[in-house]
């Protein structure tokens, strides 16, 4: 590892007049950042932790909805009562991943900016747009088995690996950001991750120095919640592709509905196709079929993630149906 | 972290660099104070500063769980994170868990059901055990808990509910059917 300086934060704006410095890092819990510095792929020269920043509590919020601080542990809010009753999708997508250990290290803003697990991202001997700008893409070609299907380009096909983002896109959340001048903003989650485009090494809309202090859900909205998970293996491991959905149904009728898909694409992908595909319609696999056609219509496979787009389809009907089942 | 630390803060990267960090944390109940280079993991300090060479160096990148120690009760990865994170906290390591003449009622398990053959990833597999049976006994639930028992906070601690909350922790020997049946009788009270 490179050799770097440490200072640990005490308050958030001492944070973020902390890592104006070039070369600078926030760390949090770590679990990713390290590993990445370990293989050379991030080289800090300082890091700013904001591990104890007083950014842990999970808030009511009087509108109904729930505010999580950016340092709340993954595993305190999986395990929180009332993530796990009025949110459940997000209690499942932080169960879905990663580890026991790695959950209680890992914190809800660092779960956001983790980076992608590309393995020619990891390789530094192969060529990644995203690594080095204007190296070229070695998965485009390469053995792209687990990479996007939607939203990719020419430049990078990589996916981004969360599962609590993907839970975050269907549940509608905020997220809230402190700039260096001191000023706070709030970007919807739909909006806060970048599509690749050329620039595929700029993934959020974060400016320099700006952190996540928190991250805001609205009241539940109407219906049951799901996340379904395909992956390679049981446990502890990413998804190929999963789905996250709310779903209200009434007299076999579908009255809401909101469907996020992850290991699809550079972000997590909602897809407003699909869910205009459900609302007022009947809750039959019919829909859920023109439904997951409608969120997949644009997917364009690379050879070895073809298969990815009928399993996203197929991912898509299925946890629809549990929830029309459930309902 | 001590005023030296928080100093370098003001200093130029060239002046700041090879400094090392003082540190004070408690380790397996006694207070150690160390200075490291802020590069040190945990599982580096614990180790190659301290000694304690039980927490053991697998895949040093959160994949393997050998490094699992319990820091403030909570098992996690001490490779994934530096010393200079955990001033103050308390560590527990499998030598804080217990000694050969007085074993923890989990290594006591392993040892009676054959939970090993190398034996390389034990100390991670009863550390990460200690600490999931604590997640358990605070109604925290897993990917195996069904939805309903996952909001009613009911854990039934079932085979399968053990191997998927013990997912972080390889064994290549494979001794998975005996370290469940390690974990399961400590959860139920009946190791040694």
């Amino acid at each position: 590892m490179r050799a770097f300086t440490y200072e640990r934060a005490t308050d958030a704006r001492a944070a973020v007049a902390a890592v104006s410095e070039p070369g600078a890092k926030f760390i949090s819990g770590g679990t990713n950042l390290l590993d990445l510095m370990k293989l050379d792929i991030e080289q800090p020269s300082h890091l700013v932790d904001i591990s104890r920043l007083p950014l842990r509590n999970i808030e009511d919020l009087r509108d109904g909805g729930l505010r999580i601080g950016a340092q709340a542990a993954n595993s305190d809010v999986a395990a929180d009562a009332r993530v796990r009753t009025r949110y459940p999708v997000l209690s499942q997508a932080l169960l879905s991943g990663a580890s026991g250990q790695l959950r209680n290290k890992a914190s809800t803003g660092g779960n956001l900016m983790q980076r992608t697990r590309c393995p020619y991202f990891y390789d530094t001997a192969a060529a990644c747009n995203k690594r080095r700008p204007g190296a070229g893409c070695a998965a485009i070609g390469g053995f792209n088995r687990i990479h996007a299907i939607l939203g990719a380009g020419d430049s990078c096909i990589a996916t981004h690996p969360s599962d609590m983002a993907v839970a975050m896109t269907a549940l509608g959340a905020r997220i809230t950001l402190l700039d260096t001048d001191q000023s706070v903003r709030h970007v919807d989650i739909a909006d806060f991750y970048r599509l690749p485009g050329d620039t595929p090494h700029r993934e959020t809309v974060l400016r320099p120095g700006e952190m996540i202090t928190d991250v805001v859900l609205p009241p539940p909205p109407p219906g049951r919640q799901l996340y379904r998970k395909v992956r390679d293996r049981a446990s502890y491991e990413f998804a190929l592709v999963s789905v996250a959905s709310v779903l209200s149904v009434k007299q076999d009728t579908v009255r809401a509905a909101r469907v996020a898909f992850g290991g699809v694409a550079a972000k997590p992908w909602r897809s407003v196709e699909a869910e205009a595909a459900l609302i007022g319609r009947p809750a039959t696999m019919a829909t859920y079929r023109d439904a997951a056609r409608a969120a997949l219509r644009n997917a364009i496979g690379r050879g070895h993630n073809d298969f990815k787009i009928e399993l996203a389809e197929r991912t898509l009907c299925r946890t629809l149906a549990h929830l029309a089942a459930a309902s | 972290m001590s005023d030296s630390v928080m100093r370098t803060a003001g200093r130029s990267p060239d002046e700041r660099a090879g400094r090392l960090s003082e540190i004070e944390l408690s380790v397996n109940g006694r207070v150690r104070r160390l200075a490291v280079d802020p590069r040190t993991t945990l599982l580096d300090a614990l180790r190659e500063r301290l000694g304690l060479t039980g927490t053991k160096k697998g895949c040093d990148h959160g994949q393997c769980g050998a490094c699992t120690v319990l820091v403030d009760g909570r098992r996690i990865n001490s490779c994934l994170t530096l010393a200079v994170m955990h001033e103050g906290d308390e560590v527990v390591t499998i030598e804080g868990l217990g000694a050969p003449d007085d074993l923890h009622p989990m290594q006591r398990a392993f040892v009676e059901r054959d939970g090993f053959q190398c034996g390389y990833c034990t100390p991670g597999q009863i550390c990460s055990a200690v600490g999931m049976l604590s997640e358990v006994a605070a109604g925290w639930p897993s990917h195996a808990t069904a939805a309903a028992d996952a909001v009613a906070q009911r854990i039934a601690l079932t085979d399968e509910e053990i191997r998927e909350r013990l997912s972080g922790n390889i064994c290549r020997c494979a001794a998975y059917p005996h370290i469940v049946a390690a974990v399961r009788s400590v959860a139920e009270g009946d190791a040694g």
